[in-house]
């Protein structure tokens, strides 16, 4: 079975909240919707305090090439536009709306029958596409037109469905695949017409089964598409490797895909753009998974964005007694939250309570040179090199070492048998040589 | 015997032919060196701190003598003092400046601004700022990890474990402004010392909305623009919700100190105020 060739972990998978049907969160008295994203500029105000707002209009517009738009995801009336503390960890801008009623725009279709047939051009549909404000939903939330108009001279010839999901505890994407496996389909037949390439692959760890079983049975009636089960390895999802694993092309250092022919898009990614294309629905909500080893119901939900994570937690049971720390996202590229009260953004794949004992550092020790950070880096870098350098402010060492090819999967801090914070100095060294290369850069 | 002659020959006339090749070399690729610039470093305090923004001591010294006059130039660890020595050594004159010391503007103590999660990562600034805002709900101020205690070298900025702020060793602070690169909070500037060590600031960076610095910590600066109202040398500008007193033109008299709602406004080292008049009279 494939993987990728370099490097690689197998955390334990503690999938708790496989096959539970995808349920819809209630809708709270007021929601925050977040204006800025994961990365490019945030969005830009375009509605004031008191205007009254539908589900699925305009609040935010695109402030730049890597931006995109947001949408209200309740109707309402718009009580401030504020800071608000998001999953970040800092106070960013933030639309809040006082919810009334449930009112959408006309122009959404909201019949849950499937719409195969697609006769816009390629032009339309990336509009379409860049209008509904659709972002990867995997966890970088890289705005999907950018990623879909190719810089001139490049070709993609293949795409590529990331439908991997290797981070433990997350199930959101699997559930979306069994539910939603047709108009998942239908997306990638669009994404193939927006591309223009006759060949697409769906990669899905073979932890799924089931949704490599569904999606293949439905694969038959749509031409070029085709699933590929994967050995399970983290961090498969990751463009990259992913490319490696499916089919054998290796992109460059500091390169991206588009330079050895392919184009990646998450599965979810793809559902919403399904949505966006053949219903006109912009991006106004996402599935997300609830879990923890003691989490009295792990689920997946169907959640608005700017639902506080608060109310959806209360949903689905509360915080479990214990619960030494919450990340948002994964367990491997999540970040910790510092409370509940912080907004859904389009980014958050995920909730999860990790129980005291679990969620404590062990004491940090010497290195002791055993080289196993070295064999599980997916990029082949030397992350024992780089902390030493990023501990003695090493930057030009670090650079010439590849750091910036480091995708922060974490898999050498969690091999490490000394516990060393190696991911923690990357990242800062990585930070700091970023800021070293874009100075050079304007210079 | 011969082997001991013959070993001594080979080897002294080597080393002759060495010598005298040595020589002549040396004349012929002499590099000139301003014998002040030896001079000047040995005034210099030695501490190669890079606080004047040249490498080391001695490329400060180097700056010295080729600068025409002494215009910016200052070795912030010695002082005017070892600038005037430089001054006599080059005989150029040098122009005194303000002693400056290193303030840090956070007064948010584990009192003032309460706690809302742990962190137990790296104990790093830098990689905390990198993760997220900080343990309180201040996303300005000091994290208290110590980044800017690691950066001294003169052993005068040391993290108070009680408040977990740093605190600056007056006498023994150079303002070299190693810390002040250190913060990624940007907290440490290099203020002037004033008359007797007299200074007044405002400890806070918090450049949110009022009402959210006042949730988040009690003596942050909500930006309500009552000290630039009351100042009469208009030496305080309010810019993002934060007031920034301008030691340039403040003249220390202390009247933004007394209308400030939340004490944001730090005086140091001022004796005692007198007790007013009417207020002795109306306890009386």
């Amino acid at each position: 079975m494939k993987t990728f060739r370099l490097g690689g972990i197998h955390p334990q998978e503690n999938k708790f909240s496989a096959g539970k049907k995808i349920q819809i969160a209630e809708l709270p008295k007021q929601v925050v919707i977040p204006l800025s994203h994961y990365i490019g500029s945030p969005s830009e105000a375009v509605v004031k305090k008191g205007d009254l707002v539908k589900v699925g209009q305009l609040i935010g517009k695109a402030n730049g090439f890597i931006s995109a738009n947001v949408h209200s995801s309740v109707s309402g009336k718009v009580n401030k536009i504020d800071v608000q503390l998001d999953a970040s960890g800092y106070k960013r801008p933030a639309v809040f709306i006082d919810v009334e009623g449930d009112e959408w725009e006309e122009t959404i279709d909201r019949s849950t029958e499937l719409k195969r047939d697609c006769n816009l051009t390629k032009e339309e549909i990336l509009a379409k596409i860049k209008d509904a404000g659709i972002v990867g939903l995997g966890g970088a939330t890289f705005p999907a037109h950018v990623k879909l108009s190719p810089p001139p001279g490049k070709k993609a010839d293949i795409l590529i469905i990331n439908a991997v999901e290797c981070e433990p505890y997350l199930t959101c994407d699997h559930q979306l695949m069994l539910e939603k496996g047709d108009e998942i389909l239908v997306g990638i037949t669009i994404i193939m017409k927006a591309l223009g390439v006759t060949k697409a692959v769906i990669g899905v760890e073979n932890n799924k089964k089931d949704a490599v079983a569904h999606l293949s049975k439905l694969a038959a009636n749509y031409p070029g598409v085709e699933v590929q089960a994967l050995k399970v390895q983290y961090p498969q999802g990751g463009e990259k490797q992913l490319i490696d694993a499916v089919i054998r092309r290796q992109v460059p250092s500091g390169r991206i895909p588009i330079e050895v022919g392919a184009v990646v898009q998450n599965v979810a990614t793809t559902y919403a753009i399904y949505e966006a294309v053949q219903k006109n629905k912009p991006m106004v909500e996402r599935v997300m998974t609830i879990t923890g080893k003691d989490a009295p119901n792990p689920g997946n939900y169907l959640v608005r964005l700017g639902i506080y994570l608060s109310h959806v937690v209360d949903m689905a049971g509360g915080v479990p007694a214990g619960t030494g720390k919450i990340v948002g996202g994964g367990p491997m590229m999540g970040r910790s939250l510092m409370n509940l009260n912080v907004p859904m953004a389009k980014g958050s794949s995920g909730v999860l309570f990790i129980k005291d004992e679990e969620s404590v550092r062990k004491p940090i020790q010497n290195c002791i040179r055993c080289a196993k950070c070295v064999t599980v880096c997916p990029m082949g870098l030397e992350p024992f090199l780089l902390m030493n350098q990023s501990e003695r402010n090493m930057w030009p060492e670090m650079e010439t070492n590849r750091t910036m090819d480091c995708i922060e999967c974490g898999s050498c801090s969690y091999t490490c048998p000394s516990n060393r914070p190696l991911l923690d100095y990357i990242r800062y060294g990585k930070s700091t040589v970023g800021g070293i290369i874009r100075n050079r850069a304007a210079k | 015997m011969n082997l001991i002659l013959l070993s001594l020959l080979t080897l002294g006339i080597v080393g002759a032919v060495s010598a005298v090749i040595l020589y002549f070399v040396a004349k012929k690729f002499h590099v000139y060196e301003d014998p002040r610039i030896d001079q000047v470093e040995a005034a210099l305090p030695a501490a190669n701190c890079g606080g004047c923004g040249y490498p080391g001591c001695r490329g400060f010294a180097d700056a010295c003598v080729k600068a025409d006059t002494l215009d910016g130039l200052l070795c912030p660890v010695g002082g005017n003092e070892t600038m005037a020595k430089v001054a006599d050594i080059l005989g150029k004159t040098a122009v005194a400046a303000a002693p400056t010391v290193a303030v840090v503007r956070c007064g948010g103590t584990c009192d003032h601004r309460p706690r809302m999660n742990e962190y137990d990562g790296v104990k790093h600034c830098f990689i905390a700022h990198n993760l997220y805002s900080g343990e309180t709900g201040c996303s300005w101020g000091c994290l208290g990890l110590g980044d800017c205690e690691v950066s001294c070298e003169f052993d005068a900025i040391h993290v108070n474990p009680i408040t977990k702020l740093p605190e600056v060793d007056e006498d023994k602070c150079t303002s070299c402004g190693a810390c002040v690169k250190a913060c990624p909070k940007l907290l440490i500037e290099l203020r002037k010392k004033g008359p007797k060590s007299r200074r007044i600031y405002v400890s806070c960076r918090n450049e949110d909305k009022g009402h959210i610095t006042r949730k988040a910590c009690d003596v942050g600066c909500i930006g309500c623009s009552k000290c630039e109202k009351t100042c009469p040398h208009e030496a305080i500008t309010i810019t993002n919700n934060l007031a920034f007193i301008h030691d340039d033109k403040c003249k220390l008299c202390r009247k933004c100190v007394e209308v400030c709602p939340t004490n944001a406004i730090v005086e140091l080292n001022f004796p005692p105020r007198k007790v007013k008049t009417e207020e002795v009279a109306a306890e009386a």
